[in-house]
């Protein structure tokens, strides 16, 4: 393609740019690291004053990672990349597929890696030792004659020349699946407690509600210490997602690092809250009578057809969130005195009365908190990731090399002159190397013998 | 033996390291050579018992995780894996005046690790959030990223000094440095490794963040840091591929974005706020 004189087009297309826009963004980036985001206004003015607190909302510096002229920065980066794209990748592509058998003699004397031999024997005698060492140190060559003698050539990585472009476009991808997820997708937070379901949940940061289309109830929540008994070790929920009136997942276990996802939509364990009340379940050993209740703390409960009477009269709490470590019970069953106890959460205690023996087991209500997350854009965000690694190691690690050896009659007598040469598209101290190697070659062979 | 002994002998190790390199290129001392090459060997190979040894007592503790989840083990680490490419690259250049301007990274990564009392070096249990085979992934990708570029500010350093004086006479200190070229050549080829691994860094913690969130990039100081320092070693990069930067300007951007990683990984914990802050204990 001929190069476009046109000075809109060269700005865009330029290396200067790009140059420009990565550190206008390195450093405008530092501003949302100084100055806490997303906060609401009054911590603005309160921190930095009044004036100064206008002129940041006035720039957006509060969400400056979405603000207009941050976005801006980055659409100009995604025009840079694209059009230095278009501009480049034509030449680039005529280098990866040109045929370098038709390459000018002359500028083959100009490689930057040559050496001349000059030999007995006649064109295409040499051609075929020449085509054997080349194949011997790795070339393979093709080969094709001309007016005055033969022209050998071999290439590696040809490709290799397009890295740098699928860097480029994975940019350009990671962009439009951040694009595809914030347009057709939501970020939201639900608390739902044990036992309890919802089809709603509320957008992060302006509590909109927003319907799910089914429903999700969650049957349990356990939280796990160390022995420390403060760190907390697992945080976990048992899931349900109830749609059009059928359970389609049942019970399922999410934790911290393992969602639950279900239609597109992804729940993530994130936090949790202790409740005043217990999930309570009461056994007559005897009969096999069992019955489970949700209780309040500190209220009296009556279970009329096992004929009981109990409740949670105290507790002790082991953190500031209200976690509860033991708890006290008052249980009758109205022969003999009550009995009260104290049992650890999330245990069972046996009750032996003079007529009956019960199991009691009390456990803390909690309720689970849930992030909430629609991303339609991830795959195509990992994608572009993959493609940026993969780009970045060929770009980085792999050159385009090429080797030529042209064979020339010269004019006295039975000798010819060989040309070896070469050029690599980048690490040049590396190929001077192979091309050392492959001279070396050359120079040692028998067969080509001195003139 | 525990291993806080192993990795304070470690880092007495990298110290003996870094100065017999450092004696090889002042005093000329060649015949220290080999010396050097075997003290480093060993200290990694005690850094590296020292941390297997750390992970079996995770176990032991009944916490059970890879030793890299918080500042004291990251430093650890990022000692072990300054050494490793140090080793690889005296492997490949032959040369151990290098060592001089590498392995005192290692000695003070583990030095900070293990006199700073701002750190608990015991083994605390991990948030569930942590609890992800993307930290290992992550961490380890970030770390040997940071690893090469400690080495190539080392290199920029060495870079610049030599550049000063122009006129040096055969024999002099200075001489002993690589020709101009070669650490040039050095530089580059460490950045780019370099750049390879922190962007798989970002991306492994992009997808953790993800598993563990819902979101994979939240512009959290800490994230944007480490696309701050994308952004510096980019620019680099295209400054020395499209217009042939090269010499002391390279060696200058190789420091600077040293000093930009180092922001990322110390100054982000201990002086802003954010997502990795469980990192600072």
């Amino acid at each position: 393609m001929k190069k476009t004189d046109n000075m809109v087009w060269r700005f865009f297309a330029s290396v200067r740019l790009a140059l420009f826009t990565l550190l206008i963004l390195a450093t405008t980036s530092i501003i949302g690291t100084l100055i806490p985001q997303k906060n609401p206004p009054e911590f603005y003015v309160e921190a930095f004053g009044q004036r100064t607190a206008q002129f940041f909302q006035m720039l957006d510096v509060p969400n400056m990672y979405n603000s207009w002229w941050f976005l801006g920065l980055l659409l100009l980066f995604s025009i840079n990349l694209i059009v230095c794209t278009i501009d480049r990748l034509p030449n680039v592509w005529h280098m990866v597929v040109m045929n370098n058998l038709d390459t000018d003699p002359e500028r083959l004397e100009k490689m930057p890696q040559r050496k001349v031999f000059h030999v007995r024997g006649d064109v295409s005698a040499l051609a075929d030792i020449a085509a054997g060492l080349l194949t011997k140190s790795g070339w393979k060559p093709q080969r094709e004659n001309k007016p005055v003698g033969t022209l050998l050539f071999s290439q590696k990585n040809a490709w290799s020349r397009l890295g740098v472009y699928a860097v480029h476009l994975s940019i350009l991808i990671i962009f439009a699946g951040a694009i595809i997820g914030s347009l057709l997708g939501f970020k939201a937070g639900v608390m739902i407690p044990e036992g309890s379901a919802t089809d709603t949940v509320y957008e992060a940061g302006t509590e909109k509600p927003i319907p799910l289309g089914f429903t999700v109830k969650c049957d349990d929540f356990n939280v796990s210490f160390y022995a420390d008994g403060t760190t907390p070790k697992e945080f976990r929920s048992n899931l349900s997602v109830l749609d059009n009136g059928k359970t389609t997942i049942d019970k399922r276990a999410i934790i911290v690092n393992d969602p639950l996802d279900y239609k597109g939509i992804t729940f993530y364990q994130a936090s949790y809250e202790p409740m005043q009340g217990f999930n309570v379940v009461i056994t007559n050993t005897a009969t096999k009578v069992s019955q489970s209740f949700q209780i309040p703390f500190g209220q009296k409960i009556s279970w009329v057809e096992g004929g009981i009477d109990f409740g949670v009269i105290n507790q002790q709490v082991h953190s500031r969130r209200g976690d509860v470590s033991t708890l006290k019970v008052w249980f009758s069953d109205g022969k003999g005195d009550p009995s009260m106890f104290w049992m650890d959460n999330n245990a069972t205690h046996t009750i032996s009365n003079p007529t009956a023996t019960y199991e009691f087991q009390a456990s803390q209500v909690y309720a689970t908190g849930l992030q909430v997350a629609k991303d339609p854009g991830v795959w195509t965000v990992y994608a572009g990731c993959i493609l940026m690694l993969i780009g970045l190691y060929v770009a980085f690690f792999l050159s385009h090399r090429r080797v030529w050896v042209y064979i020339v009659r010269e004019e006295a007598a039975d000798r010819c002159q060989i040309l070896v040469c070469g050029a690599s598209s980048k690490n040049k101290l590396a190929f001077e190397k192979d091309f050392s190697a492959l001279v070396e070659c050359f120079t040692h062979d028998s067969t080509l013998q001195n003139a | 033996m525990n291993s806080s002994q192993l990795l304070g002998i470690t880092t007495l190790a990298y110290l003996l390291s870094s100065m017999l390199y450092i004696a090889i290129f002042v005093f000329r001392a060649k015949k220290l050579g080999l010396a050097a090459t075997l003290v480093t060997v060993a200290a990694l190979l005690i850094n590296t018992a020292g941390i297997g040894l750390r992970w079996q007592e995770s176990y032991q503790a009944g916490i059970g995780y890879a030793p890299l989840s918080n500042m004291y083990e990251s430093l650890v680490f990022f000692a072990w894996a300054i050494a490793v490419f140090y080793l690889g690259l005296e492997w490949k250049y032959k040369n151990r005046v290098l060592g001089a301007f590498s392995m005192p990274f290692a000695c003070l990564s583990m030095a900070y690790a293990s006199l700073s009392p701002e750190f608990g070096k015991e083994i605390r249990p991990l948030i569930p959030a942590l609890q992800s085979n993307w930290l290992i992934a992550h961490v380890i990708t970030c770390f040997v990223g940071y690893a090469a570029f400690a080495v190539a500010s080392g290199m920029g350093l060495m870079y610049l000094i030599k550049d000063r004086k122009t006129s040096q006479a055969p024999g002099s200190l200075l001489a002993s440095l690589p020709e101009l070229k070669v650490i040039d050549d050095i530089i580059h080829k460490t950045l780019v490794f370099g750049f390879l691994w922190l962007s798989a860094g970002i991306i492994t913690g992009a997808v953790w963040a993800n598993s563990a969130w819902g979101t994979y990039w939240s512009w959290d100081p800490k994230e944007t840091w480490s696309l701050i320092t994308w952004f510096v070693y980019a620019a680099t990069l295209h400054a020395r591929f499209t217009r042939g930067w090269g010499g002391r300007r390279i060696a200058w951007l190789a420091v600077l974005g040293f000093l930009s990683v180092i922001f990322t990984y110390y100054g982000v914990n201990f002086l802003l706020s954010g997502l990795h802050s469980y990192g600072g204990s």
